[in-house]
């Protein structure tokens, strides 16, 4: 049996998760990374995406949007704006997810008309979301 | 002599009177315990979300790439004030003492020549605020409708904040409410917010050693605007469980007051009906005397 590690997931609103975990599939930034026990320390931020813990007795997995991660010596701690468990995520919160974000790239093309720099970042959140939903199967058009 | 019927109308009326601030204060209580509650959920991801900014800001911070929500705008000219008060009243000095500490805190910033723009959450802050600087007002937030208040309420407050800082509107945000201590103390607190300060922990060298993904800049452009969320979201919560533990306080204040009236009035009722058996008793003595 591999090694565990502490792991923690907390929202604003309450703290989801805490215990023991093998592996933490964390969908970052720059692209999805795992992480084992004796993982170097790192500080990532989280695209929105599905996050999969793996404990020694069960796997679970996460739908998390916004936040970072922070991988100690301790363990792993996700800090997400909003946390779900999978299989309580509907198609209607992805969609409203999805309308969010839309709206956040319409809003970020009308302010930001000669920056390229925050309409990318919001069509890559965008994208993001749907790209997840269709994961899921709960796309939305 | 008062009245027989009056003193008892009095009575009754206080006694229902006693029964509402009675009903009041247990509905606090029990509000409060679950705003208290809220505040403790919250708790982790603030700390944890503090330390690692701390980290993040004592590294960046020297240098001059610095985001402006960080390092500020380099004048402090023009100064948002967010005054974060409740909805409802009958909340004892609750309200007033925040407003109390905002008007103090806004007159200083005049006097020392500043421009001074206010951001009002909830009613009885804008409604006291208003006799004074009416004049200064950017907006309000109208709370009304949040039976629970949860992280998107904040997100909505750090998005108007953040879009007015964008826009070049101000150059310091200052947060104003009330810190829960216990029932009967709650600390108004003025917090700034932008520039963000977090205290740096005693372990900032630590910080040093983590591996950034992306960059440690692009991590802080992208946390910075949650850090704003998240102030404003601890402050709600301690402003809710101040807010629902003053009303709880104020009410236990005024039940006790109703039950000394209740009991004077029904001293001075016994004694006046006694009187006016005694006197009717006298007649009645002086009647069969005469005869």
């Amino acid at each position: 049996m591999a090694d565990t590690m502490q792991f923690d997931l907390v929202s604003p609103e309450k703290s989801l998760a805490s215990g023991p975990a093998t592996s933490v599939q964390i969908p970052g930034a720059d692209g999805d990374m795992t992480v084992m026990a004796n993982h170097a320390p790192t500080i990532t931020t989280l695209r929105p995406g599905v996050l999969r813990v793996e404990a020694p007795d069960a796997t679970t997995e996460y739908v998390v949007t916004g936040g970072f991660a922070e991988i100690s010596a301790a363990g792993v701690s996700v800090l997400a704006e909003r946390a779900v468990a999978k299989g309580d995520m509907t198609a209607e919160d992805m969609s409203e997810m999805v309308a969010e974000a839309r709206a956040a790239l319409n809003n970020a093309k009308e302010f930001f008309e000669n920056e390229p720099g925050p309409v990318d970042d919001a069509a890559k959140l965008l994208a993001d979301m749907v790209a997840m939903g269709d994961d899921m199967g709960i796309g939305s058009k | 002599m008062a009245n027989l019927k009056e003193l008892k109308n009095r009575i009754t009326s206080v006694k229902n009177t006693r029964k509402i601030t009675k009903a009041m204060q247990m509905v606090a209580a029990a509000k409060l315990r679950r705003a208290q509650e809220a505040a403790e959920q919250s708790r982790p991801y603030t700390t944890r979300f503090n330390a690692v900014m701390g980290g993040l800001a004592a590294s960046v911070g020297g240098s001059g790439s610095a985001p402006k929500l960080l390092s500020g705008t380099g004048s402090d000219d023009v100064q948002l004030m967010v005054v974060m008060t409740s909805e409802r009243g009958l909340c004892g000095g609750f309200n007033t003492n925040i407003v109390k500490k905002a008007k103090l805190h806004a007159a200083a910033l005049k006097a020392a020549g500043k421009t001074v723009k206010i951001l009002t959450v909830g009613k009885k802050g804008r409604d006291q605020m208003k006799r004074e600087f009416g004049d200064l007002f950017v907006g309000h937030v109208d709370m009304t409708e949040v039976k629970r208040v949860g992280y998107t309420d904040a997100q909505g407050i750090a998005k108007d904040v953040l879009t007015r800082f964008d826009a070049g509107e101000f150059d310091v945000a200052t947060i104003f409410y009330a810190q829960f201590q216990n029932v009967v103390t709650q600390i108004p607190t003025a917090q700034q917010i932008i520039p963000a300060s977090f205290e740096v922990e005693e372990d900032a060298a630590e910080a040093a050693l983590y591996d950034y993904e992306p960059s440690e800049e692009a991590i802080l452009a992208d946390l910075l605007p949650r850090g704003v969320a998240t102030a404003i979201f601890s402050a709600l919560l301690e402003n809710g469980a101040s807010e629902q533990g003053a009303r709880m306080s104020a009410m236990d204040n005024a039940t006790r007051n109703a039950g000394e009236m209740i009991d004077k009035l029904t001293i001075q009722y016994n004694r006046s009906r006694q009187a006016v058996i005694t006197n009717e008793l006298i007649e009645i003595i002086s009647g069969a005397e005469a005869l």
